[in-house]
């Protein structure tokens, strides 16, 4: 903590670790995204008082413990709805949400669908491992097909859940995905999360070193990254490749991978990334190839940034003007005349 | 012919017809208008659980009884003096329950062959012509055939026509009580407001029924009811979910507090979502949540947040809360669970009522979980039940679980009702702002093992709560044993601490010791004063006690209980009560149980009890 010359304090990253000893695995995904949001906080010159952290059930739902803040460590897949009763009773906090691939899309995914579409003024930080951790590695609704674990010795029969679709496909304001690996990028889209009126849907790749190591490898990793995943920013052709060399075009609705040095386009040929299009935030949201198969041709890269960003009118917002309006035209309630009711007798 | 007027003491009427014949309507109207003649009253809906069972059938019929008197009423009646049977159905589904003599007002048009059939009469069989009915009074009249004639130049459509049929009857029925009109035109005038034609057919078909009476010579006999003798002071009528959803904007009034209510739609506790949600200007905050255990979780963030909160459901609901139930628990944290039951297991009988979510209320969660648990007795009471269980959960930082059911939920009675200023107030006091130079103990506790209620935005006050066990006074994650064993005997200790804050067992009727006590908790409150009240009239040792608070239960109930030779527990439902008592108390008590999803009747109560004397 800073005491500036005009008496206020600013807060350094630190000034927003708890006291607790943090208990994640050594070498655990989650030690940076604690540490890329203590930074962003601190860097927004929030308050602790005026924040408060709601979280389930798994590795990623410790997340408050070790925040110097408010914090709320619920029960399984339920804290979005714990976050919309406290957002209610105070709009005026920053409420977070941080979850779980297991927490937020299976057994939460009722709550996680309900929250998107109703647009509360609150972020959610989606720790994705692909694994359950805390229950000791079981195949999560992120895993990829086929994916051996305790509970399928045989390969897991499951189609994963792909979390930016679901999220647009629940009305989402907010989808943006980032990882771990990269704290830069990751601080910027918690920025941007925290500057986003309505809800924020923030996936992070979040590497379990124990039960699910390496994971995002292909996303992270410096030799196999620009091949497999591309950066979006807003107002940029969708270019990726070791020298920036690929891009992606739209065909009609089909987006199609072009070389811009074989394939006689330029860059003004490519797709240019518009956060507020809604079509084209579908479109991109389906960029969900195995990264296994980023070699082959028509591999379409997984995208990281923000991927759509409209505004609509949040939740809780509606929810105060509506009591504003209805105690303007009617009064405030008088307590005695509902009791009494509309229609009284007397015993003389 | 002259018409003359019969005094009558008591009377029970049952409407019945088709669900979508607009019987729960007439039955309240008639209800109001019995309420403002000064008569003691309870009434009883009973309809089916779907929207709109086949029509004609046996399953659609929808029935409202009321049983009003000059006297003191506390149960909606055991039998029928007055019939209403919009068509067959709703005769043979009623038949069983009417009194020798009574009066049966049939709609022949509700009697063809077609309703005939649907009722499963066998062919050719009209109960209203083969003298099956001669034990009885019938009038029969075309009650549709009638509503139609009148409506006759009125510009409306067949079914807008049919539909006022309900009025007809009220219109009889009025004349045949010698009622005024008046509190029914207000009624329909204020609901049709913007819909000139609909109440001008509904007006002139209810004054059509009243004339019908007036001028056919057939019927010769009007009654009158007088007042009862209730105490003075000014009344009006209430039904329980009602009760309960004042009652909890009052305790939100009282203590300075925000209300919320976060719910999903679950019969019967519905209503207290839908009346909630109208009273904006009150500050009211009602959420329809996805799903239950949102409803419930959107509840613990509102009451972390400093909102009174609530959340209401019946026994399905209950059964998915309650995770979060133990969440709230851990966390102690304020919270109303109203559980507005109904019969069950699984869906059960969803209109029907049962006593039967006792266990579940006491003992539902996984782990060391004790909750209070409080439960309203009457329609009215349940304002005071919402009242005391907001009282207790926010001064005791507890989630407490208020339980009602399906029949005074829907149940009405005149309510003597007080005066905001006579409410008391709730004291509440959140945990001032702190420099944060030394770390918050969250769960520190006072001399009533009471923690403080600390809310974000709070200066200096920072802390994590959360389902894991937490170490004394810091609330930190702790797995010490030592510890462990302490919280659960502290959690446990706190809420057998708020029988220090309640008042003692007495007694509703009966002295302080005899041959019998009858034991009761939540709706038999009518049906166990009334006979309790009767055999004491008749001289025997016989007592009442009702439990507001079933646990922790008042200091003395133990001692009281032991003054009597047998106690005698009454429920709707298997011995739930009973099983407690005797495991609290050793005491060998005698159960009472019906379990037919109907309340107990006061003719079946009384001969039990006495046949133990």
């Amino acid at each position: 903590m800073t005491v500036q010359n005009n008496g206020t304090t600013t807060l350094k990253a630190k000034d927003f670790a708890s006291d607790q000893d943090v208990r994640w695995c050594p070498g655990c995904g989650d030690y940076s995204i604690l540490k890329q949001t203590q930074t962003v906080f601190a860097e927004l010159g929030l308050n602790r008082d005026e924040i408060a952290i709601v979280s389930g059930i798994g590795c990623s739902s410790r997340f408050p413990y070790y925040m110097e803040t408010y914090g709320m460590h619920s029960i399984h897949g339920r804290a979005p709805a714990v976050a919309c009763g406290l957002k209610m009773a105070n709009p005026e906090l920053h409420v977070w949400i941080v979850t779980g691939d297991g927490d937020g899309l299976s057994i939460g995914g009722n709550h996680f669908m309900h929250l998107l579409r109703r647009n509360f003024n609150v972020n959610l930080l989606m720790f994705n491992n692909q694994i359950y951790g805390l229950t000791k590695g079981q195949y999560s609704p992120t895993s990829e097909e086929h994916k051996m674990t305790k509970s399928t010795p045989f390969g897991s029969l499951d189609h994963p859940i792909n979390p930016a679709a679901f999220a647009l496909g629940s009305d989402a304001t907010f989808v943006a995905r980032s990882m771990d690996r990269d704290p830069k990028h990751l601080q910027a889209m918690i920025h941007r999360a925290h500057a986003h009126p309505g809800t924020s849907f923030l996936e992070i790749y979040q590497n379990c070193n124990i039960f699910n190591d390496g994971a995002f490898f292909a996303f992270t990793d410096k030799e196999t990254k620009p091949e497999t995943g591309i950066l979006v920013e807003h107002g940029m052709p969708l270019r990726f490749g070791t020298r920036l060399e690929k891009g992606i075009r739209l065909d009609g609705t089909k987006p199609v991978v072009v070389d811009l040095e074989k394939d006689g386009f330029s860059v003004d040929d490519l797709w240019i990334h518009d956060e507020k299009d809604l079509y084209k935030a579908h479109i991109l949201s389906r960029f969900f190839d195995h990264h296994n198969l980023s070699h082959q041709d028509g591999y379409l890269p997984r995208p990281f940034g923000v991927i759509y960003a409209v505004e609509r009118p949040q939740y809780d917002v509606l929810l105060h003007e509506q009591l504003a309006e209805a105690r303007q035209k009617q009064g405030e309630g008088d307590l005695d005349a509902l009791i009494a009711g509309s229609t009284t007798w007397s015993i003389n | 012919m002259s018409v003359k007027t019969e005094i009558k003491e008591e009377v029970t009427i049952k409407f019945a017809g088709d669900s979508g014949d607009g019987m729960q309507l007439t039955g309240s109207l008639f209800t109001d208008n019995t309420a403002l003649e000064g008569s003691d009253l309870a009434t009883f809906p009973d309809f089916p659980a779907e929207i709109r069972a086949p029509q004609g059938t046996l399953a659609g019929v929808s029935g409202f009884q009321l049983h009003f008197g000059s006297r003191r009423i506390l149960t909606p009646g055991d039998e029928f003096d007055v019939l209403v049977a919009m068509n067959a159905a709703a005769l043979k589904s009623n038949l069983g329950r009417l009194k020798p003599g009574s009066l049966i007002i049939a709609n022949t048009d509700g009697f063809d062959s077609k309703n005939l059939r649907l009722a499963k009469y066998p062919d050719g069989i009209n109960p209203l012509e083969d003298n099956s009915l001669s034990g009885f009074e019938v009038m029969t009249m075309p009650v549709t055939k009638l509503t139609m004639d009148a409506l006759k130049e009125f510009d409306l459509g067949k079914s807008e026509k049919e539909r006022s049929k309900n009025m007809f009857v009220l219109g009889f029925l009025y004349w045949k009580y010698n009622r005024k009109l008046d509190s029914t035109i207000s009624y329909l005038s204020s609901k049709f407001k913007r819909k000139s034609d609909i109440l001008e057919a509904n007006l002139y078909v209810l004054k059509a029924g009243y004339h019908y009476g007036e001028t056919t010579e057939t019927f010769t006999t009007t009654y009158k009811v007088n007042a009862a003798p209730l105490e003075k002071g000014i009344y009006r009528s209430i039904m329980g979910n009602e009760a309960l959803s004042i009652g909890l904007i009052a305790a939100a009034k009282k203590a300075g507090l925000s209300l919320f209510y976060g719910s999903y739609p679950i019969t019967p506790a519905s209503d207290i979502l839908h009346y909630l949600s109208a009273r904006k200007n009150f500050g009211v905050v009602t959420f329809q949540a996805e799903d239950e255990i949102a409803a419930i979780c959107s509840a613990i963030g509102a009451a972390y947040g400093g909102n009174l909160a609530i959340t209401g459901t019946s026994g399905p609901g209950m059964a998915l809360k309650a995770e979060a139930m133990g969440l709230a628990l851990m966390l102690e944290l304020p919270l109303v669970i109203c559980d507005i039951q109904r019969g069950g297991p699984s869906t059960g009988l969803p209109t029907k009522t049962e006593q039967s979510d006792l266990m579940q209320a006491l003992y539902g969660r996984n782990g060391e979980s004790p909750m209070p648990v409080i439960a309203a007795k009457s329609p009215s009471d349940c304002f005071y039940a919402a009242f005391e269980a907001c009282r207790i959960a926010l001064q005791h930082m507890v989630p407490v679980i208020l339980l009602s059911d399906g029949y005074i939920a829907n149940g009405a009675e005149p309510w003597m009702f007080p005066s905001a200023a006579d409410l008391p107030e709730i004291k509440v006091q959140f945990a001032p702002p702190s420099d944060g130079e030394t770390p918050y103990l969250p769960y520190l506790r006072n001399e009533d093992y009471v923690r403080e209620w600390a809310l974000p935005g709070t200066a200096g006050l920072a802390h994590r709560i959360g389902g894991l066990e937490k170490e004394a006074n810091t609330g930190n994650v702790s797995y010490d044993p030592a510890n462990h064993e302490y919280m659960v005997k502290i959690r446990e200790a706190k809420v057998e601490k708020i029988a220090d804050h309640i008042p003692p067992q007495s007694l509703e009727v009966g002295s302080e010791s005899g041959d019998i006590l009858v034991l009761g908790w939540g709706s038999t409150y009518g049906v166990i004063k009334s006979v309790v009240s009767d055999l004491v009239e008749e001289g025997h040792a016989v007592a009442h006690a009702h439990l507001r608070h079933l646990r922790p239960f008042p200091k003395n109930l133990e001692s009281l209980l032991k003054q009597y030779q047998k106690v005698v527990i009454p429920e709707i439902n298997n011995g739930q009560l009973s099983k407690v008592i005797r495991q609290h108390f050793l005491l060998d008590v005698i159960p009472y149980n019906k379990i037919q999803g109907v309340p107990i009747t006061k003719s079946e109560l009384k001969a039990f009890v006495q046949q133990l004397l």
